[in-house]
């Protein structure tokens, strides 16, 4: 077999804030079609690696490649078009608009291709859209209401809905089960395995029950290094990760 | 079952959509037909009220749908003025090539200012926007030979009639003015109203309420930016232009930083993110103060006054207000 080029690489991601380095020189890599859990303590820099990733944060040094390609000076809205998605670990989605409307943004985004397009409304194909994307994470909108409205963890599902309505093929998911409810968590966990298969999944996250039952890699981040990487089961069996990251 | 719920929606919006569109057309209506009850006085306030009131749209297109707070855009409505009316004082250009110019210039102004200005958001746009106009307003002032500068230029008697067909129309003739004004008023309503209900002006919204999460479902937000602010721009400018033809005159004063501030008042007090509120806000507060100064030579004292208490009983302005009590379909 000849080496295949994985999805997503970095190659010494770097980056400082100020005197601070926040992420050390990380060489990581993702290949299609896997869950990726990145777990560490607070600090550990998981945020800031992840938003080079999307393209939210600059880095300082080093180098992204997604497909292929060298992505590090694309603008983040650009890399949305070439598949990266990304969900905030604060929910953020439009809170005065309805969720049809926040939605049909991003699916907006994918009919159109350039800025000036989107002065062509295609209402009919927006409305299946929109439906189609609220269907597949099995959330229905109780009315009209403004999304900052719902109860949270309806606005955490609205925000993968955006995210998914945006086809990415990476989805990142920054603590997608904060403060949700232990049903809710269950769900989610069941919507991402859904849909593996055509989206790569890069999550951080705390729980561990959903680290463990979810992921097939778990990358462990501690002083803006990656100090561990693995199979759920090595990755709790590993000392240094006990000590830094279990606390025993 | 799916495919019924979708086309009735569809439906739905179609028949808000006619809805919006029908307020609109009718409040045109309704000014075109209070020219002929109107007394002279009134009919001549309400012309210049209209141009005023195109102006706040313009305004309102960056303000109230982008949520960026300009005041610089005296700046813009000078540049569609001065394009219009010094060729027409200099090169003896007719009202619509000189309308042309004056919307190029401040189109090209749009673009440029909004280039350099957009880099900024929050105080620091209003703080760069302001800068920029003032030095606009001082260059108008310093090029006094060409501009008139502070005395400005009279342009009675150098506009030739405008031919349009066998219509032959002098500008200077009241009811001219207003239909004049009523024209562009409606034309500045209804490119309004189209630009923030086509899915450019939903990423509009999507950038005043939350411009990160819009970069990161992937649109330019700079683009779609200086999109709004070069329409806005354009839109002040052929209200400039308009008032330029209607009123014969031209000069600093309407480059200074009160013209950038009007418009921000008559939004605020007619409500900010509807189309309608600016005509609503130019209204009153033109009649307000040439009410009170008829009492009064400390008029300003009763405006501010009259300010301070609808900002406090309404804070969303006059047709937020509507719009809050009644359906969501207030424009």
């Amino acid at each position: 077999m000849g080496p295949v080029s994985p999805l997503l690489e970095t190659v010494n991601l770097e980056k400082w804030f100020g005197g601070l380095r926040a992420v050390h020189s990380v060489d990581f890599r993702l290949e299609r079609g896997e869950i990726r859990a990145i777990i560490g303590p607070n600090g550990a820099g998981k945020t800031t690696f992840v938003s080079m990733i999307c393209g939210r944060i600059p880095p300082t040094s080093g180098r992204v490649i997604f497909k292929g390609r060298e992505i590090t000076r694309v603008p983040a809205h650009a890399r949305v078009g070439l598949g990266i998605a990304y969900t905030f670990q604060l929910v953020s989605i439009f809170r005065n608009l309805t969720v049809y409307e926040n939605v049909a943004l991003a699916v907006q985004r994918r009919l159109v291709r350039h800025s000036l397009d989107a002065i062509k409304d295609n209402p009919r194909a927006l409305t299946a859209e929109v439906e189609g994307a609220l269907a597949e994470v099995e959330f229905s909108p109780p009315d009209d209401r403004p999304a900052g409205t719902l109860a949270h963890g309806h606005q955490r599902l609205l925000e993968v809905a955006m995210a998914l309505a945006l086809h990415p093929e990476l989805l990142i998911l920054d603590e997608p089960t904060q403060g949700l409810a232990p049903e809710e968590i269950a769900g989610l966990g069941a919507l991402i395995r859904r849909i593996t298969g055509n989206v790569t999944v890069l999550l951080i996250e705390h729980n561990m029950e959903v680290v463990l039952g979810l992921s097939q890699r778990v990358t462990v981040m501690n002083w803006g290094d990656i100090i561990a990487e693995g199979t759920p089961q090595e990755i709790e069996a590993n000392p240094e990760v006990q000590r830094v990251y279990l606390g025993q | 079952m799916t495919v019924r719920v979708q086309s009735g929606e569809v439906a739905a919006l179609a028949r808000a959509n006619r809805l919006v569109w029908g307020v609109h057309l009718a409040v045109a209506a309704l000014l075109l037909l209070l020219q002929f009850v109107l007394p002279p006085f009134h009919h001549g306030m309400l012309a210049r009220i209209m141009v005023l009131a195109s102006y706040a749209i313009g305004y309102n297109l960056l303000l109230g749908y982008t949520g960026l707070m300009s005041l610089g855009h005296a700046m813009f409505f000078a540049a569609g003025m001065y394009g219009t009316g010094l060729t027409v004082y200099y090169l003896g250009f007719g009202a619509l090539p000189a309308i042309v110019i004056g919307l190029l210039t401040s189109i090209a102004v749009a673009l440029v200012i909004g280039w350099i200005t957009l880099r900024t958001t929050g105080v620091s746009f209003l703080i760069v926007t302001m800068m920029f106009a003032q030095a606009f307003f001082l260059a108008t002032l310093y090029f006094n030979r060409i501009t008139g500068g502070d005395q400005g230029l009279v342009l009675a008697g150098r506009l030739p009639p405008l031919h349009l067909g066998p219509l032959t129309l002098n500008l200077a003739q009241p009811g001219v003015k207003y239909n004049v004004a009523l024209v562009v008023f409606t034309a500045c309503v209804l490119l309004g109203l189209w630009l923030v209900r086509s899915p450019a002006g939903r990423v509009l919204v999507a950038i005043r309420e939350n411009e990160e999460r819009a970069r990161l479902i992937g649109y330019n937000t700079f683009h779609y930016k200086w999109l709004a602010l070069t329409i806005s721009g354009a839109v002040s400018g052929l209200a400039g232009s308009t008032y330029t033809l209607l009123f014969s005159y031209l000069g600093s004063s309407f480059a200074s930083i009160l013209y950038s501030i009007y418009p921000l008042l008559w939004t605020l007090v007619g409500g900010v993110g509807t189309i309608i509120g600016p005509l609503v806000g130019a209204t009153m507060m033109t009649y307000v103060v040439d009410i009170t100064s008829g009492y009064t030579t400390a008029y300003l004292i009763v405006v501010g006054a009259a300010l301070v208490i609808l900002i406090m009983r309404f804070p969303q302005g006059i047709m937020g207000a509507v719009r809050a009590r009644w359906p969501q379909w207030v424009p």
